[in-house]
């Protein structure tokens, strides 16, 4: 197995940037055995892609725990916040409504839409969190370049390294990723 | 291991101790389900299965029938319906019930089942949530329409009047509504696409034109199946879950404080959120059923969607609908036991005065044919089913209409009680309401993935290995379970 170009060769290969390696695994299993020696190996700037969310992997990955949940509850507690603030500063504060003999500012009847505001604070930032921290929307990357690639959203497995990892090196991190047991190294050329 | 005639890999309707049933049936692998998920949406637009065309032709016109019934209302007013004193809510209101109570199976299946680790939900959550979007949106209509003075409509919103400067009453159950629906449309719609976007992403990759590579290409943002999304996403879905949890309950129960919060006899009831929930699920399954069972069998799906799924839905149906028969039964208890005399009037008003045809439609529907499913063989009747789910969408409207109407109908005074009729728009806005509902899903059925092809990955990964790290091939787990 040698590496090849994404494009398959041809003219011009000499200008082009290499952007990083991709490696082709037929199984998570494979996948995931290889992810433990990338990790091991020191690399950062790399990743795995599956098809589907494949379990066990962060910690064959090494990856932390994600801090999007405080981000959640933070929204919600904004949320919380803002309902209880809006009720108070519409009919008590700012234009106080006599409904009913009722008093101005009572918790009970507030707390439907304060429990709703919550839900849609925390459900925005929990989208929006993703999101951000995912670096979406980003229409371009090196691994779209790849035309195997395109099997990473439907039955294939994938290890990329990118060039711009302190460990990456032309020749060694091409042998290192050899030696993985994947069915298909590629280089990534942008 | 099992001496049945049909090899367990075709009938995982068998209940097989200690063996957990397949969920997707025949020799599938990740490749295959995405071909047969993803060629729905990919084939010619003018290739689309002729059944599809004749559908959606029929509620597309029913759509276009809608807008003139919306258009007359506005040019005339709502005396084109049949409200007046003393029954001011008509079927704007019953319509309005009917359909948020229809979206709340979706939410259900995608959150609670969810978090309940239900893996069967994978392969009805996306066309579940869908039709939650849709019937929420049929929903919104009436409010929006209902108010009389429509260019008015964003009083429903918390904004200050421009001239005293006002606000909304907060204290009020009908701004509740606003805030609770409109959450609910919001949070289902982010969970909605948020679970679509790695299945974009392989309509995106599986693309053989520009058009179709740049569309779905955008709304998938570059996903690119990086571990490193999974697991943010992943989380981001639980979290959305756990909030939607709560929230699908608090919906109908906002919605029936509409009532329960009023002083008027057979709606001044503290039954109502709980009783309003297990109904709108109820309904909500049926109607997930119905469309369901259409959908797999236009598009050859029942690998994917299959008789077990269904026999799962019927069995919610069935736990339902004894819910809202107990609850039919307590309101009556109640009504006796309570000694009102103004709440056992409304009672037996409902169930022997004029509209007493209502309230046996609603009875029969609601309570007597879902108990038919403790049969096995009606449980997986396909015909059996469709007609059974036909019926539960029916009684609920009925009892929607039944609560609403009747009680207003004949409250305190009889010097102010009077019967309401609806008139022909009434009724045509309903049906136009049907079909904008079947126009969306047609819609969807077309051009999105209608099964969470990623989140089906990960049962078939898991059928066998319960949650061990890494996956095993399916093929093996196929030869397992055929064994």
């Amino acid at each position: 197995m040698s590496a090849q170009t994404a494009n398959g060769g041809g003219n011009g290969m000499e200008q082009a940037k290499l952007a990083g390696y991709l490696l082709e695994f037929e199984t998570a299993e494979a996948l995931a055995d290889a992810c433990a020696k990338v990790r091991d190996a020191g690399y950062t700037r790399w990743d795995a892609h599956t098809p589907f969310p494949v379990h066990g992997l962060d910690a064959h990955m090494g990856l932390k725990p994600t801090m999007l949940p405080w981000l959640v509850f933070g929204g919600g507690a904004t949320g919380c916040l803002v309902g209880l603030g809006l009720q108070w500063w519409a009919n008590a504060e700012n234009y106080p409504l006599i409904i009913s003999g009722k008093p101005f500012w009572s918790i009970p009847a507030n707390i439907p839409v304060t429990f709703e505001l919550t839900v849609l604070f925390s459900a925005l930032t929990a989208f929006l969190g993703m999101l951000v921290l995912n670096g979406f929307p980003r229409l371009h990357h090196p691994v779209f370049s790849s035309n195997r690639f395109r099997r990473a959203t439907t039955d294939r497995f994938f290890v990329s390294v990118e060039a711009e990892d302190p460990y990456f090196d032309e020749s060694e991190t091409g042998k290192f990723l050899q030696g993985l047991g994947g069915s298909h190294l590629e280089r990534l050329e942008v | 291991m099992s001496t049945a005639t049909v090899p367990s890999s075709l009938d995982n309707t068998r209940e097989v101790p200690g063996h957990r049933p397949q969920l997707v049936l025949g020799d599938n692998d990740y490749a295959t389900v995405t071909e047969k998920v993803c060629r729905v949406v990919e084939g010619p637009f003018l290739e689309t299965p002729r059944t599809w065309w004749i559908l959606f032709g029929i509620s597309a016109s029913i759509v276009g029938m809608l807008l003139t019934m919306v258009g007359w209302l506005f040019y005339k007013g709502v005396g084109v319906w049949g409200v007046n004193n003393p029954v001011g809510w008509g079927f704007a209101i019953v319509n309005f019930v009917f359909w948020v109570g229809i979206g709340h199976a979706g939410t259900l299946i995608s959150a609670i089942l969810y978090l309940f680790r239900q893996q069967w939900r994978t392969a009805i959550n996306r066309s579940a949530e869908a039709m939650t979007i849709f019937a929420v949106i049929c929903a919104l209509l009436f409010p929006g329409i209902h108010i009389g003075r429509v260019w008015l409509a964003f009083w429903l919103f918390p904004i200050p009047d421009q001239q005293l400067w006002t606000w909304p009453n907060f204290r009020s159950p009908l701004l509740w509504d606003v805030f609770a629906v409109g959450t609910y449309f919001t949070v289902s719609l982010l969970f909605w696409y948020m679970g679509m976007i790695p299945d974009l992403a392989t309509l995106r990759d599986r693309a053989t034109n520009k058009v179709r590579e740049v569309a779905y290409g955008i709304f998938a943002l570059g996903w690119r199946g990086s571990n490193r999304h999974w697991q943010r996403y992943e989380r981001a879905y639980l979290c959305l879950a756990a909030l939607a949890t709560p929230l699908v309950l608090s919906v109908h129960s906002v919605v029936s404080f509409d009532f329960a919060v009023s002083q008027l006899p057979g709606w001044h009831t503290t039954i109502f959120p709980p009783y309003f929930v297990a109904g709108a699920i109820f309904s909500g399954f049926a109607m997930v059923l119905f469309l369901l069972v259409i959908a797999r069998s236009i598009y050859g799906l029942q690998e994917i969607i299959t008789l077990h799924h269904l026999e799962n839905m019927n069995k919610i149906i069935l736990a339902t609908g004894s819910m809202v028969g107990y609850a039919y039964g307590i309101e009556f208890f109640i009504a006796w036991y309570g000694g009102n005399p103004y709440e056992s009037f409304a009672f037996t008003n409902r169930a022997f005065g004029p509209y007493a045809w209502a309230y046996w439609i609603m009875v029969s529907c609601n309570v007597i044919t879902p108990q038919l499913f403790w049969f096995q063989k009606i449980r997986q009747s396909i015909p059996a089913m469709m007609v059974i789910a036909f019926f539960v969408n029916v009684g609920m409207w009925f009892e929607r209409f039944v609560i609403v109407i009747t009680s207003l109908a004949a409250d305190f005074l009889p010097s102010s009680w009077g019967m309401y009729w609806p008139t022909w728009v009434d009724l045509m806005t309903l049906l136009g309401s049907f079909g904008l509902f079947f126009t969306l899903f047609l819609l969807f059925l077309r051009f999105l993935p209608m099964v969470a092809m990623a989140e089906l990955k990960v049962v078939m990964a898991h059928a066998k290995s319960h949650g061990d790290t890494v996956s095993r091939g399916t093929k093996e787990i196929a030869a397992e379970a055929a064994r």
